[in-house]
């Protein structure tokens, strides 16, 4: 890509000179912000609110963290987050998996049947007050299963699959077909080897998806002790509801409200970490994921 | 359709006129040989008739008097009142209104971004820079929604940042959230900082795929960087956008319903409750399960409608379609 620059003009180069600027500034746009907030977590609030970010270190503190750590709700939020989280991408991932490769194969009898029954799905659907009244009959509700269970099927993942099945070369299943295996052998032993990529996009799509929501858990749960992760933070970041375990023993009104907006900072630093640090590792997947899906 | 168990398209051609006659009886043997590839069928069918088709059913309430003692069969029939109901109350217009704002504007304002990223992200010679800024860019997405609401209670509060900048400007510090004026511009903004990078994404592949070869002809023929952005560039992209195009039209009413409700407050409800909020507090805050269904689905037809009809005119006008 680099020889088209033969014979730009002068505004050619003006232009690309501001293209250059402008992606400085794109790139601050979003980057600030979250600097803000990881550098703010380590701040005394008062000296936050009056005087703004500041780099003496007689003004950085941990106490955000620590209370945060002293505190249960947080943590166990993290660990019902982790168990939500992986129970939905097994579901989930399993069950795509299965129905895109069978779905993938030509000559299935009724295919047509099949995908117009889950795409159907797409256009149309009961909405939130049927689904939940379902979920409620079910007696799932308060239950991990109303997390689980509801979503983890999705057309749109089935079509992914199934345009990576279809993809991988006839040629294997057709040799493993005249040694006489079956579609299902051939499945297990020659196809599933070949889909880790597949499995690895969608797990991870799956899991963010699942790790940074919030709204089946605020409608399905009630038991704050079952409360994922987001749900915790709403109440923090939202709410202003902070746990009389963060804040220790009686205090007044401004101390309470300083030490709240502190607790806002260290918990948007906890919850984001993780991804932040990982997501980087898996950007071929992410983009993989993306070019999949965009062959149809 | 059903060609039996005919493995290559050879083998079909030859044995087609016998296939014909027993298609009955082959498919049947088909199913039976190969009845695993339906087991594996089964999970993803089952979940999706539980949890789609039964909540399906389920949205005959909107037409019922439903209490949850007799049941969705046991409940009387009351026709279109719920819905004449909303359409006539006092607050549908403001409701209705606000959320073909909210996400129209979003459609239009956040749908170019991506593009305009991508354009410019192409120019961006040194692949290793590129891709160290597209990373950055992509950061905000793997940001939780609960986050990014949290983070605009932050920056917009009346001592946050935002405003100890305005101060400089401006005497009185702006209380961003409780203000039904700047609902919509925080909604969209933050929109497009959290997903216009990861939404680039599809873009940047498309572009890398063009033939340097065509750029450096037309360059030879005196295109100017612009000339070829348009009708190189541009023209690349154009089937993408307007796959990506219907579907964001069809999702148009039920956009960002989790941050609209995360970014509520009582003071700015004027501006930001829209139907799926709406929805919500009627039908299982308030539990008058009826009413909240018959507003969904009021929302679900107008969402198919939208969909259906943007797919035929980008069909119409692109030779591109959804399905």
């Amino acid at each position: 890509m680099n020889n088209n620059l033969i014979n730009n003009s002068k505004t050619d180069k003006v232009l690309l000179f501001f293209n250059k600027i402008f992606l400085v500034v794109v790139v601050l746009i979003v980057t600030l912000p979250l600097l803000y907030v990881l550098l703010g977590s380590f701040l005394q609030p008062d000296v936050l609110l009056t005087k703004g970010l500041s780099f003496d270190p007689k003004h950085w503190t941990v106490d955000g963290y620590v209370r945060i750590f002293n505190d249960g709700s947080i943590m166990r939020g993290f660990l019902n987050s982790i168990l939500y989280s992986t129970g939905f991408t097994l579901v989930s991932v399993g069950f795509t998996i299965l129905a895109g490769y069978s779905l993938s194969i030509d000559n299935l009898v009724g295919k047509k049947i099949i995908m117009l029954y889950f795409l159907f799905t797409m256009f149309f659907n009961g909405g939130m007050v049927p689904t939940y009244l379902l979920v409620k009959d079910l007696g799932l509700l308060n239950s991990p299963w109303a997390i689980i269970l509801p979503g983890a099927i999705t057309v749109w993942n089935i079509i992914l699959a199934r345009t990576f099945f279809k993809g991988l070369p006839n040629e294997l299943k057709e040799a493993a077909r005249i040694d006489g295996a079956s579609d299902a052998k051939i499945f297990i032993s020659i196809i599933l080897p070949l889909a880790k990529p597949i499995v690895f996009v969608l797990a991870l799509y799956s899991f963010i998806g699942q790790w940074n929501a919030y709204f089946d858990a605020m409608i399905y749960l009630e038991d704050k002790s079952l409360y994922p992760l987001q749900l915790v933070l709403r109440d923090i970041l939202i709410q202003n509801e902070v746990e009389p375990g963060m804040i220790g023993d009686q205090l007044a009104r401004a101390e309470l409200q300083r030490i709240s907006e502190m607790i806002k900072y260290s918990a948007i630093v906890i919850a984001s970490l993780p991804l932040m640090i990982m997501y980087p590792f898996f950007q071929k997947y992410f983009e993989k994921g993306v070019m999949v899906g965009s062959l149809k | 359709m059903a060609q039996g168990w005919g493995t290559s398209p050879r083998s079909d051609t030859l044995t087609k006129q016998i296939y014909e006659g027993k298609r009955k009886k082959s498919s049947l043997e088909y199913i039976k040989k190969n009845y695993i590839l339906y087991l594996f069928l089964l999970p993803a069918v089952v979940l999706v008739f539980i949890f789609n088709y039964i909540p399906m059913y389920g949205v005959t309430i909107a037409f019922k008097d439903f209490s949850p003692l007799k049941g969705i069969m046991g409940s009387e029939w009351v026709g279109f009142q719920h819905f004449i109901k909303f359409l006539e109350s006092p607050n549908f217009h403001q409701i209705f209104m606000n959320t073909i704002k909210l996400s129209t504007f979003e459609l239009l304002i956040g749908f170019p971004v991506p593009v305009i990223l991508a354009l410019m992200l192409n120019q961006v010679r040194r692949s290793k820079i590129k891709k160290n800024i597209q990373l950055v860019l992509y950061a905000p997405h793997f940001i939780s929604v609960v986050v990014i609401a949290g983070m605009a209670f932050i920056f917009l509060s009346p001592a946050g940042p935002l405003n100890a900048l305005l101060a400089l400007v401006i005497d009185r510090p702006i209380s961003f959230m409780s203000e039904p004026e700047y609902f919509r511009t925080i909604f969209i903004a933050s929109g497009i900082w959290q997903s216009a990078g990861f939404a680039s994404i599809i873009y940047v592949a498309a572009l890398s795929n063009v033939d340097p070869q065509l750029h450096d002809a037309a360059t030879i023929d005196g295109a100017s960087l612009l000339q070829r952005i348009r009708h190189i560039d541009l023209q690349t992209l154009k089937p993408t956008m307007a796959v990506l195009f219907i579907l964001a039209v069809g999702g148009i009413m039920t956009i960002g319903f989790e941050k609209a409700y995360l970014l509520q407050t009582s003071m700015n409800l004027p501006a930001s409750e829209i139907i799926d909020t709406y929805v919500y507090k009627r039908g299982l805050q308030a539990a008058d399960w009826s009413f909240g269904a018959a507003i969904g689905l009021f929302n679900s037809i107008i969402s198919l409608v939208l969909l259906v009809t943007v797919n035929a005119v980008v069909k119409k006008a692109n030779g591109e379609t959804l399905y």
